[in-house]
């Protein structure tokens, strides 16, 4: 009797547990799972890991990563993706470098005109990429595959040939100095920019209905044109920004290289991608959110950092990630079935 | 156009043994009830309907009988015997097939290899192209359907893909055919074709379970009709002495008037004049017309005739070549859509899940979707989001939004209500010319009626409306005034007083245009 009465009592409250944790399943989608699951299993594999000082080094590791994660959320949204993201790094890396060092060689006091000159040629080359990709994928219904995979050739090959394949040097080291090593606050100064950026398009995505069209375009391209949304323009936008972002980051890891590199950026393209699947952002477009994709990014970089720790292989470690990958993929199939069954 | 195929098979089935039964079928899915101890009895040579609301259960209790679908309770009986159809697979090798509204069928592959995909012949262990071939052949030619065997699907039209998809019902010995609203995309003379073959099937004692929401289609090939109300079993009456009215108390369960509302037209000026319009394609061949200020003007025709080719073109969601679109007394020839929503002429398209809405977006921003620009959702270059929710709450309630939710997506929420969801963007901000294109496609009587009344309601307030219909009893009751199209071209223009059946339809097939 009284032992009925105690598996009564407790059998309801872990329905209802189960049945909350599957709520929240729904609504947050596989990401603070995961999250939880990597800080509990490193914790007890590192007792390095759970310090203040190596959390604000993952930090500034995934920040590169964070940005372009920011413009690969968009072209997903839009139902396309962009390949050419580690190419873009690339590009902007070696003509900003190219760029900053040969004024800073023609006018060795004027620092800052260098470092100015230089990040402004290195994004405005990187977006360059993202322009020809906005033309095809817009104008010319080039798929985002063939167009971006393409782009990421041909923006690989003149980064080489620009370099002969040695990497740039000769750059100020007040760049290094400020924008790769610099903090305030005890922040690093990639991370400001990091937030800067963010935050930036946060207002745009969700306060200006210019934000909304990328999620019109990504949810029905017809319906969103009937409904008087310029679809190619924001294509095209689409992937300008998504290379300017990607840009970006290619300047700040240059600054903390302090060269310019042609072979960087080459996981680019499947951390990105990775960072925002696993962040719940749809492949079919028109599903997924900003602040999720930050917490992707972030989730990654744990990822990375909590195995270097854990003094795990590299190699193995992109076995990791790419079994990450998937798992989340197939996460969001069974939240569909969930969110089929809810409703909301 | 009336037939009496039905009344003879209809009387010598009268008492023999049902073909299919359920007895309490009863359906569950997480949270919902699809389907209440439902009843249900096909007799061999019958066309049985199955009539309902969106959401009343009938799609639900197909999938049963086709074996797509398990019941969570309750029995299934083939010729009087207890039957567990565990796939579709099985119902078939007893003889039960079904056509869904959603072809199963294969674009790149050619009919014949459609016909028997998932049952290939072969030899030693090779496919046996000849005998597949012959054997298709041999199906078209019995059900008289004049397709090529080796034709690829993507190249047939709507109407031969639904042949293919029927004929696959007769690759086994068939007894009982499960249509669901097959005539949705035919034109008037693939139904007859249509029609003739069911008439042909039941003279041979094949049953039929059909789903639509035509009462002529009822009407011409009815037997007996079953009628579900929020998956239970209400009524199962007799096709011929039903009236239309009964069916429809059925089918809500209130007491519905004329589903058409009462409209006085006080035609204003004019608002969009075309005039020798034509499209690259010849979709649209040189189309004059014009629409007032508080009038409804009908657009009548076959599918193809160039009645949504027109408005689309004036809209300029379409490329025109020639002619001259006038809006208000400006030119807007070669306007894109965007610039003619702000000048307050809205084309909402016919169908609503691929040109129509983000189906996995919330109603709120589907709602909203041609209003961003507007100043109501404006905070200078912001969007704003308090002014984007009122709007779009007061609209879910003046049109009944059910269940009223706007944050979830548009994809959980039945036809009816989805169409809702869409049509509430004529009124999100001050449109003087709305098109509405097949309004009431795929959606239940009940919110039909209230989709008349929200467009007369437009009309009323002097809003320019152009209705483009397939569905005749709608030109003719809403429209004061209906040009009706053949072959991309204007066949006539016929006012009120002209407006009756025999004339729109004497001008859909008749004379080419000269």
């Amino acid at each position: 009797m009284a032992d009925d009465a105690a598996t009564t009592t407790t059998t309801a409250p872990r329905r209802s547990a189960s049945d909350m944790l599957k709520r929240l399943f729904v609504r947050l989608g596989i990401l603070p799972f995961l999250l939880v699951i990597a800080v509990v299993v490193f914790t007890l594999m590192s007792d390095n890991f759970l310090t203040g000082r190596n959390l604000m080094n993952v930090l500034r590791q995934s920040v590169y990563l964070m940005i372009v994660s920011l413009g690969q959320m968009l072209a997903l949204l839009t139902g396309g993706f962009d390949l050419s993201v580690g190419t873009i790094l690339a590009i902007s890396s070696v003509v900003g470098a190219m760029t900053m060092a040969s004024v800073y060689a023609m006018a060795p006091d004027m620092v800052w005109l260098a470092i100015l000159l230089g990040c402004l040629g290195g994004i405005t080359a990187g977006t360059m990429i993202g322009v020809v990709n906005g033309i095809g994928v817009a104008f010319f219904n080039v798929s985002p595959f063939m167009m971006s995979l393409g782009m990421a050739s041909v923006g690989f090959g003149i980064a080489l040939y620009l370099t002969g394949g040695v990497p740039v040097y000769g750059m100020p080291v007040a760049f290094g100095d400020v924008f790769g090593f610099g903090t305030m606050f005890g922040i690093p100064a990639p991370v400001w920019v990091a937030v800067g950026l963010v935050a930036a398009l946060y207002v745009f995505l969700y306060q200006t209905p210019y934000g909304r069209y990328f999620y019109a375009v990504g949810g029905n391209l017809k319906a969103a044109s009937l409904s008087g949304i310029n679809t190619k323009g924001t294509l095209f936008f689409t992937y300008v920004l998504c290379a300017a972002f990607a840009a970006i980051a290619g300047m700040l890891l240059t600054a903390r290289l302090d060269t310019g590199e042609a072979n960087i950026g080459a996981s680019m393209p499947l951390e990105s991608i990775a960072a925002c699947v696993i962040a719940g952002v749809s492949l079919r477009g028109g599903v997924g959110r900003l602040e999720n994709v930050v917490l992707g990014a972030l989730f990654i970089g744990l990822v990375q950092n909590g195995m270097n720790l854990a003094r795990i292989e590299s190699y193995l470690q992109t076995v990791v990630l790419g079994a990450l990958l998937i798992l989340a993929v197939i996460a969001d199939q069974i939240r569909l079935r969930y969110v089929a069954s809810l409703k909301d | 156009m009336n037939t009496s195929l039905h009344h003879d098979a209809g009387a010598q089935a009268q008492d023999a043994r049902p073909l299919i039964e359920t007895r309490a079928v009863t359906k569950d899915y997480p949270g919902v009830r699809a389907l209440d101890g439902v009843d249900f009895e096909l007799r061999p040579g019958e066309v049985h309907v199955l009539f309902g609301e969106n959401g009343a259960g009938k799609s639900t209790l197909i999938s049963i009988l086709a074996g797509a679908n398990q019941p969570s309770s309750g029995t299934i009986k083939v010729r009087g015997e207890d039957t567990h159809l565990g796939s579709v697979h099985e119902a078939r090798e007893l003889g039960i097939s079904a056509v869904f509204q959603e072809f199963s069928l294969i674009p790149q592959m050619t009919v014949a290899e459609n016909l028997f995909l998932g049952a290939e012949h072969a030899r030693y262990g090779l496919l046996d192209k000849k005998r597949l071939r012959r054997e298709a052949e041999t199906i078209l030619d019995e059900l008289g359907f004049h397709i090529a065997p080796d034709q690829t699907v993507d190249h047939l039209t709507r109407a031969e893909q639904q042949m293919v998809e029927i004929a696959k019902a007769f690759r086994d010995e068939l007894s009982v055919l499960i249509l669901d609203e097959p005539t949705a995309s035919l034109t008037n003379h693939e139904t007859d074709q249509l029609f003739k073959l069911i008439g042909e099937l039941t003279a041979r004692g094949v049953g039929i379970v059909y789903i639509t929401h035509r009462m002529a289609e009822i009407r011409r090939i009815g037997d007996r009709i079953t009628v579900l109300r929020d998956g239970h079993y209400i009524d199962t009456v007799d096709a011929n002495t039903t009236s239309e009215d009964e069916l429809v108390r059925l089918m809500t369960g209130r007491m519905v008037g004329a589903i058409f509302p009462q409209i006085s037209f006080k035609p204003g000026e004019e608002v969009l004049r075309v005039e020798g319009l034509t499209t690259p394609d010849d979709a649209v061949r040189d189309v004059s017309l014009n629409v007032r200020a508080g009038e409804i003007v009908g657009f009548a025709g076959l599918v193809g005739s160039g009645k949504s080719e027109t408005m689309q073109a004036c809209f300029g969601a379409r490329p025109a070549s020639a002619g001259q679109v006038t809006y208000k007394g400006e030119a807007i020839n070669g306007a894109s859509p965007g610039a003619n929503i702000r000048r307050g002429f809205l084309y909402l398209p016919a169908d609503r899940r691929t040109e129509g809405l983000m189906m996995m977006r919330s109603v709120r921003e589907n709602m909203s979707l041609a209003a961003l620009d507007a100043k109501q959702v404006r905070n200078g270059p912001f969007l704003s989001r308090a002014g984007e929710v009122a709007m779009v709450s007061e609209l879910a309630d003046r049109l009944n939004l059910s269940p009223n939710r706007v944050e979830r997506a548009v994809d959980h929420f039945s036809g009816g209500n989805q169409q809702k969801a869409m049509l509430a963007r004529s009124l999100t901000r001050d449109f003087d010319l709305i098109v509405f294109d097949e309004p009431t496609v795929g959606v239940d009587v009940g919110t039909r009626a209230s989709i008349y009344e929200f467009i007369a309601g437009l009309a009323g307030q002097g809003v320019a409306v152009v209705l483009i219909s397939s569905d005749l009893p709608e030109i003719l009751h809403m429209s004061n005034r209906a040009y009706v199209f053949y072959r991309g071209a204007v066949q006539a223009e016929l006012p009120a007083s002209e407006l009756t059946e025999e004339n729109v339809l004497s001008h859909f097939f008749e004379r080419e245009a000269a």
